[in-house]
């Protein structure tokens, strides 16, 4: 049984592509407080690799990454301590 | 805890004005700013455009010579008046229906990301640009600001 994360702020990137994505996730956890945890939402198949890859380096969590079917993509982003 | 890392560097030349190589530039820029990275474009030759504000708004893209446009006739139609018209319409269509920010708002995106825009010494004199014409916060530089610039950069791209 999955843990359920509770998000503080939903980014829905659904419908954009790259670099929107991580552009919109960004603009969100500037506005977020460090420890908040963002659920991004995307249908970009980019997306997939990239927010890996995004949180790698910029230093916050990606604490999970989910695919729903239909190519719906969920990721919960937490913000670095020290950003 | 995070492990404090070494801010990385990405050092992009910008020497293609037209309307899809803006898209290919802003959007490695942004993307690299958005991780948190330090970005610096050195805009060269035709790349110009892209920091100057009366062209910015207005970048186009042939279909001439370009065979991989997607306009459904023959590539030397691409001659006739009115053809890059037609082709810039419709890459700004596709990208519209795809909801991707325009290259002017891309740009500010950079901008408020502390993006450098390095403009090209030679150019401007080649091409008799003003600073007035220049997009707020481009820095007027040569090749060598540039390279130094660049030397410390973990990636560079001529775009």
């Amino acid at each position: 049984m999955k843990e359920t994360i509770k998000a503080d702020r939903v980014v829905d990137t659904r419908g954009l592509l790259c670099p929107m994505p991580v552009v919109k996730a960004k603009l969100a956890l500037e506005e977020m407080k460090p420890g908040q945890v963002a659920k991004v939402l995307a249908t970009d198949p980019g997306s997939r690799m990239d927010f890996p890859a995004w949180c790698n380096e910029t230093g916050n969590k990606l604490l999970r990454a989910e695919e729903e079917g239909k190519g719906l993509y969920t990721f919960f982003i937490q913000k670095a301590r020290e950003v | 805890m995070v492990e404090k890392k070494e801010t990385k560097r990405v050092a992009l030349v910008a020497s293609k004005g037209t309307l899809d190589m803006a898209y290919a530039l802003l959007i490695i820029a942004s993307t690299a700013a958005s991780m948190g990275w330090e970005v610096g474009i050195f805009f060269t030759f035709y790349g110009f455009d892209i920091v100057n504000k009366r062209k910015v708004h207005r970048l186009k893209v042939a279909s001439l010579a370009n065979p991989a446009a997607p306009l459904p006739v023959p590539n030397i139609l691409g001659v006739i008046p009115g053809m890059t018209a037609v082709a810039t319409w419709m890459l700004r269509r596709m990208m519209k229906k795809q909801n991707m920010p325009t290259i002017p708002e891309l740009l500010d995106l950079c901008r408020k990301w502390g993006v450098r825009l390095f403009a090209c010494s030679t150019t401007m004199g080649m091409m008799s640009i003003k600073d007035e014409d220049l997009v707020e916060g481009t820095e007027c530089a040569g090749a060598a600001a540039f390279l130094e610039y660049a030397s410390k950069a973990q990636v560079t791209l001529f775009i």
